[in-house]
């Protein structure tokens, strides 16, 4: 059942549109990565899903509603967005900052209840940051900051995930960590989940589908077998590039070859 | 736990401005022990029936003069302080204050053409001068802000950079008026550009009172979205906050505190940068707590400026935005150097 539809969209900042008549189908417990050079249009496309970006053409659907017609809280409820990065430079503990995801759920002149504390601490543990609880959120380092993160998305108690290269500045364990997590939210609560990834390899290995952008247009789509090739790849990106299976999940691997090499 | 220690603060808070404003009431020329405030006080609820045991004038004093002094002073220094820590989140920088967005020097030229054409006498009622000053400022606040929106959007650095440029246009404004008024009418709007509470009455009181309340209220309601929006505008929008709304809204709330503040007292500085930063200190960022503790702790800072601004100096009165400055300056660096020594690890 088609969960989340995109239709005829068109986005982008000033009169330039970065996505034009973008359209997109996404199910309910899907798990989709968005893959693309730079400014190919995956930000704007969370941007645009998020609302904090107006389209200026085409329209969102959510459960078949204009999510342009929700207010911002219900969006929000249903929504979470881990976005690139944000500052914190104020030093609210962890688990003032977790509880925050429980904004779009909380009347304006009621305080959190027993509920709103236990899903914030499940969320927490679901995140491995229940040890951090009372540490400010200022000393945390890169890979706790991203947890905590995630925790707050999930705070909010959504049915759609979504990540904005969520493994940026990570090292490599704990961008393992951190796709371990979101495939255990997929499989395990049903979360559909919407991944803009840089790294092709992890994007392939993680989600059951690819998109891949090129220029605000869909180049290809579909099983990451299908759509990782050595043709699409040297296509969009312009790299020359072997297509390896990756031993244990049995998706495709690329291999970035020299562009001065003989080929 | 943070939320426990907060709780603690609050009525410490609430405790210490209490016994201020009884010391306060009783300081001056006249030193009415706290005792005898504490029972002329009693007399004037309804209903009481005390005898009187104090000489009359004490009365008059404290009733008369005294009391709506330290009240007014107590609700300008709230409004300051709430409006000051709102604005800091809101700006997510810790040198906005009140008076970032031009409503201190609109409400100055206000003031000033009040004093310089209108009136000279009637400054202890509520005559021209608070209603030029409240209207100056929200006119320079409005500027500003239509200065920076586009369509229903407003930049948040935009704001900054305008309210600047408004806000120095304001002051040459009122050097403009100072140069050509009369020297009687110069002294006069100098002595309340620095600000002071010296005309405080009940009538003051009576209008600012309802006023704050309402301001305080509004702002404090929207604690939990002013936390998010310190995480940045888009993670504010992601969780839910309608961001546009919520500019508006502080800023509207904020300006209006800061020119209802300002026409009853003049512009006092300091009082809005220094309290929501020190409060932060003790009670931390979070808005809900840090509002209503900047709230009480600003009132009990500015009624105790006050007091030394009428009684430290002999029988010379100063002003209190003057005694604010002085004080609030250095002790503004002190936490500066604090903060960064901390930074530092040191």
């Amino acid at each position: 059942m088609t969960y989340l539809r995109i239709e005829h969209l068109t986005c982008g900042y000033g009169t330039r549109p970065v996505l034009a008549d973008f359209s997109l189908d996404l199910d309910q417990g899907d798990y989709l990565a968005v893959v693309g050079p730079n400014g190919s249009g995956k930000s704007t496309l969370v941007r645009a899903i998020a609302r904090t970006l107006a389209p200026t053409a085409g329209r969102i659907l959510l459960n078949d509603t204009d999510i342009a017609r929700m207010p911002a809280r219900e969006r929000a409820a249903v929504i979470a967005v881990v976005a690139q990065d944000e500052p914190w430079d104020f030093d609210f503990t962890v688990a003032e900052m977790v509880l925050l995801g429980r904004l779009p759920h909380l009347q304006r002149f009621r305080s959190e209840t027993v509920r709103d504390h236990s899903v914030v601490r499940q969320a927490m543990a679901q995140t491995h940051t229940l040890h951090l609880a009372e540490r400010p959120v200022t000393g945390l380092s890169g890979g706790e900051r991203q947890r905590v993160r995630v925790a707050r998305a999930l705070a909010q108690e959504p049915s759609l995930l979504i990540l904005d290269e969520p493994t940026a500045h990570l090292d490599i364990a704990h961008q393992v960590e951190l796709l371990d997590l979101t495939r255990r939210l997929n499989r395990e609560q049903g979360l559909t989940i919407l991944a803009v990834l840089h790294d092709l390899n992890l994007a392939a290995q993680y989600a059951h589908r690819l998109l891949m952008l090129k220029d605000g247009r869909r180049f290809a789509e579909g099983r990451p077998g299908d759509t990782v090739t050595e043709e699409s790849v040297r296509a969009v990106y312009g790299s020359r590039v072997q297509v390896m299976l990756h031993p244990e999940e049995q998706s495709p691997h690329v291999i970035l070859l020299s562009g001065d090499g003989q080929g | 736990m943070r939320a426990h220690r907060g709780r603690v603060v609050l009525v410490i808070a609430a405790l210490v401005l209490l016994a201020t404003l009884l010391l306060a009431a009783g300081i001056g020329a006249v030193r009415i022990p706290v005792g005898e405030g504490l029972r002329i006080l009693l007399s004037h609820l309804p209903g009481a029936h005390l005898a009187r045991t104090w000489p009359e004038p004490h009365e008059t004093i404290l009733w008369q003069i005294r009391l709506p002094r330290v009240v007014l002073g107590a609700l300008v220094g709230m409004a300051l302080s709430v409006a000051g820590g709102a604005y800091q989140g809101l700006f997510k920088n810790p040198l906005a204050d009140p008076y970032v967005l031009g409503v201190s020097g609109g409400a100055a030229v206000g003031g000033a053409l009040a004093i310089a054409f209108l009136d000279r006498m009637h400054l202890k009622t509520l005559g021209p001068v608070p209603l030029l000053a409240f209207a100056g400022g929200l006119l320079a606040v409005t500027v500003v802000y239509r200065l920076a929106s586009v369509g229903r959007r407003v930049t948040v650095v935009a704001l900054l950079l305008a309210g600047v440029a408004v806000g120095s246009l304001m002051i040459s404004l009122v050097s403009l008026i100072l140069v050509i008024t009369r020297p009687l009418e110069r002294d006069i709007i100098i002595f309340w550009l620095m600000g002071g509470l010296s005309g405080a009455n009940w009538t003051k009181v009576g209008w600012m009172l309802p006023y704050l309340a309402a301001g305080l209220a509004a702002l404090l309601c929207y604690g939990r979205e002013l936390n998010a929006l310190l995480m940045g505008e888009e993670t504010a929008a992601h969780l839910g906050v309608d961001v546009e709304r919520l500019k508006r809204m502080i800023l509207i709330v904020g300006s209006l505190l800061t020119a209802g503040a300002v026409a009853f007292s003049g512009a006092i500085g300091f009082v809005g940068l220094i309290v929501p930063h020190m409060v932060r200190l003790l009670v931390g960022p979070d808005h809900r707590l840090m509002l209503p503790v900047s709230a009480l702790v600003g009132a009990t800072v500015l009624v105790a400026a006050d007091t030394a601004a009428r009684s430290a100096f002999g029988a010379t009165e100063v002003p209190v935005g003057l005694v604010m400055a002085l004080a609030g300056g250095p002790f503004f660096l002190w936490l500066l150097r604090l903060k960064l020594k901390a930074a530092a690890g040191a």
